[in-house]
């Protein structure tokens, strides 16, 4: 099986990172690869907010009475993580892992947990959650998951994977097209469009059993969905009227209502997380713009202003920035906006962006791109100084998602 | 406790695509999305075939002898089949003689208007299907690959919503059309130069019985 590998770019200063000093930690051998640092050590580094400090030919503490802290304090370290892992049977293992301050001298977090070989990566995330909210203050998401899909030769598979692209697993294969997955809230199920029937079809189905239902298949396309933040309803948009327009649905497929009407189009939904607004794209003033609307309908408002074309809106989960995809001179790039003050800033440097999705916490944002002519996934700080690219051999990816 | 759910909904996932026969179905479908290549031909250089019905057609400004053209067509096909050739003679629709057998619409960059030279095969297929009452159409829209996967099938939709207008217009039942959207997802030219991007800038007319 191809192994996703992550490649960290860092760009811009890096005058906030905090320095930390990551020691191997003590394996037995035979233990399942690879070495549980190099995995926090990259969720770490994807995050933008850590100086991984080098490790190499110093003390290699296990135990905090090990450690060296002048050693530790000349390389300018602020945070040390030391561990051990011990074998306790066949396939399963205790890690032993604690959080110094190396300033203070004084354990900030420590952990022992009893993981199955096939844990391995799921421990390494949590340590890394574990780090980065003492050390950040704010909720980890190396433990999420993501959706995207994946066209191989002309197949095309909609996968979920672990939140840095590893372990991913295929929910939908199909000769047809697949687009626009959409997690739930609560992360149990995914809505998405199908050509499988000559035409879009949006289906709701649980990551559960794998049943699914299509829960908007009506006459013309159906397609965007857009999950309402209590999980209940579906934005979508939908052609059986009268050209694209925006509705609201039942996940029984009943209970439809219109939002928008009139001849332009109205597309690509997105909720505040507030479930009182809807963010949408529309062609109303002649260019794709983006606009808001109440959730049930109504009085419209232009939220986008600059460039003649910006879309695929996505909402921040603490409802105050708009990330979104702006065309300018033939290139098209993530920009982030700030709702209350409409100050944009460009993210990403490519020219070649789709889809761009929040992290659960708003400090990354997942989304598309080209890269040596195949389409990846990348990772960007909202800060616009720390991408990442997620590229697995053979693979053609697009549509990501970032579910809880 | 995620990996044992995981696995389990790999599981269950495949095999529910299994029980849908998504992969059979879709295989068995999948030849008639693209359009004969006769058919494509003949719309890439529209004009080019030389018939009565064809020539007047294909050259832009001619729109009424597309009409005239099927009817006499139809009358052909009933003249075959009494030759006893076949038993239920040959579809106009796939004779590359006629504007029938052209099924791409073709838009400009950021249009959706239908161009002029383009008239007369709408006219031809609303008049075939005023002729059989039975016959559907499915009306497939397409966008070039540029920007938002949803947005580009937003556009596709307009482009197959117009030729749909044009249709009823003409006199076709809306509840006989159906107009959607493949958007950018599935291309006909698979490079990115702007004469790919025409290509894929189209509107598609199949009949729910091919």
């Amino acid at each position: 099986m191809s192994r996703a590998a992550l490649e960290i770019e860092v760009t811009g200063g890096a005058a906030n990172r905090i320095p930390l000093a990551l020691i191997p930690f003590q394996s037995p051998v035979g233990r399942p690869d690879p070495e549980l640092t190099e995995i926090i050590g990259q969720d770490l580094q994807r995050s933008g907010e850590f100086r991984l400090i080098d490790t190499q030919g110093s003390q290699q503490p296990h135990d905090p009475a090990q450690i060296d802290y002048r050693v530790w304090n000349e390389k300018g370290a602020e945070a040390i993580v030391i561990g051990q892992v011990f074998r306790i049977s066949a396939s399963q293992y205790e890690i032993r892992f604690r959080l110094m301050d190396a300033v203070r001298k004084t354990q900030l977090a420590g952990l022992s947990m009893n993981v199955g070989a096939d844990q391995w990566r799921a421990a390494a995330h949590k340590i890394a959650d574990t780090v980065y909210e003492k050390l950040i203050g704010v909720q980890g998401i190396f433990n999420t998951r993501i959706a995207y899909v994946n066209k191989r030769g002309r197949q095309f598979e909609l996968k979920v994977a672990d939140a840095d692209g590893q372990n991913p697993q295929t929910i939908v294969r199909s000769f047809e097209p697949l687009i626009s997955p959409a997690f739930s809230p609560e992360g149990g199920r995914i809505a998405y469009v199908s050509f499988e029937d000559k035409k879009p079809v949006v289906y709701v189905q649980s990551l559960r059993d794998g049943s699914r239902r299509a829960v908007a298949a009506f006459k013309g396309s159906n397609s965007a969905p857009a999950w309402s933040p209590d999980g209940s309803r579906l934005a979508v948009t939908l052609t059986k009227d009268q050209g694209s327009q925006l509705y609201v649905i039942n996940l029984n497929g009943g209970g439809v209502a219109r939002l928008t009407s009139g001849g332009a189009i109205d597309t690509e939904p997105a909720w505040s997380p507030d479930g009182q607004w809807i963010y949408f794209t529309s062609d109303r003033g002649g260019s794709p713009q983006i606009y808001r609307m109440p959730a049930d309908g109504g009085d419209v408002k232009r939220v986008t202003f600059d460039g003649d074309y910006n879309v695929s809106p996505a909402t921040s989960p603490d409802g105050k920035q708009l990330a979104y995809i702006q065309r300018e001179g033939g290139r098209f790039r993530v920009i982030l906006q700030d709702l209350a003050t409409s100050q944009t800033r460009v993210l990403t440097d490519s020219a070649h962006d789709e889809s761009p999705t929040f992290a659960p916490n708003g400090k990354l944002i997942l989304y598309a791109t080209l890269h040596g002519g195949r389409g990846v996934l990348g990772t960007v700080t909202v800060d616009g100084r720390t991408r990442t690219r997620l590229t697995e051999s053979g693979s053609d990816a697009r549509e990501p998602v970032w579910g809880p | 406790m995620n990996r044992f759910l995981l696995s389990l909904l790999v599981m269950a996932g495949l095999a529910g695509c299994e029980t849908l026969g998504l992969n059979d179905k879709t295989a068995s479908i999948e030849d008639r999305t693209a359009p004969p290549p006769v058919a494509s031909t003949a719309s890439a250089q529209s004009g080019a075939t030389v018939t009565p019905q064809g020539a007047a057609t294909g050259r832009p400004g001619v729109e009424t002898a597309g009409l005239g053209g099927t009817s006499v067509d139809r009358q052909i096909v009933e003249a075959k089949s009494l030759d006893g050739k076949t038993s239920a003679g040959p579809d106009p629709r796939k004779d590359p003689a006629s504007p029938l057998s052209k099924r791409s619409i073709y838009f400009d960059f950021d249009s959706f208007t239908v161009k002029d030279e383009y008239r007369s095969i709408i006219e031809a297929h609303a008049s075939y299907m005023m002729q059989n009452p039975q016959s559907r159409v499915i009306l497939q829209g397409n966008a070039d690959s540029r920007g938002s996967r949803e947005y580009n099938l937003a556009l596709g939709q307009k482009r197959s919503d117009v030729v749909r207008r044009v249709m009823t217009l003409l006199g076709v039942q809306d509840e006989r059309l159906e107009a959607i959207s493949f958007g950018e997802e599935k291309p006909r030219a698979l490079g990115d130069t702007e004469a790919d991007y025409a290509e894929n800038r189209r509107t598609d007319i199949v009949y729910s019985d091919e």
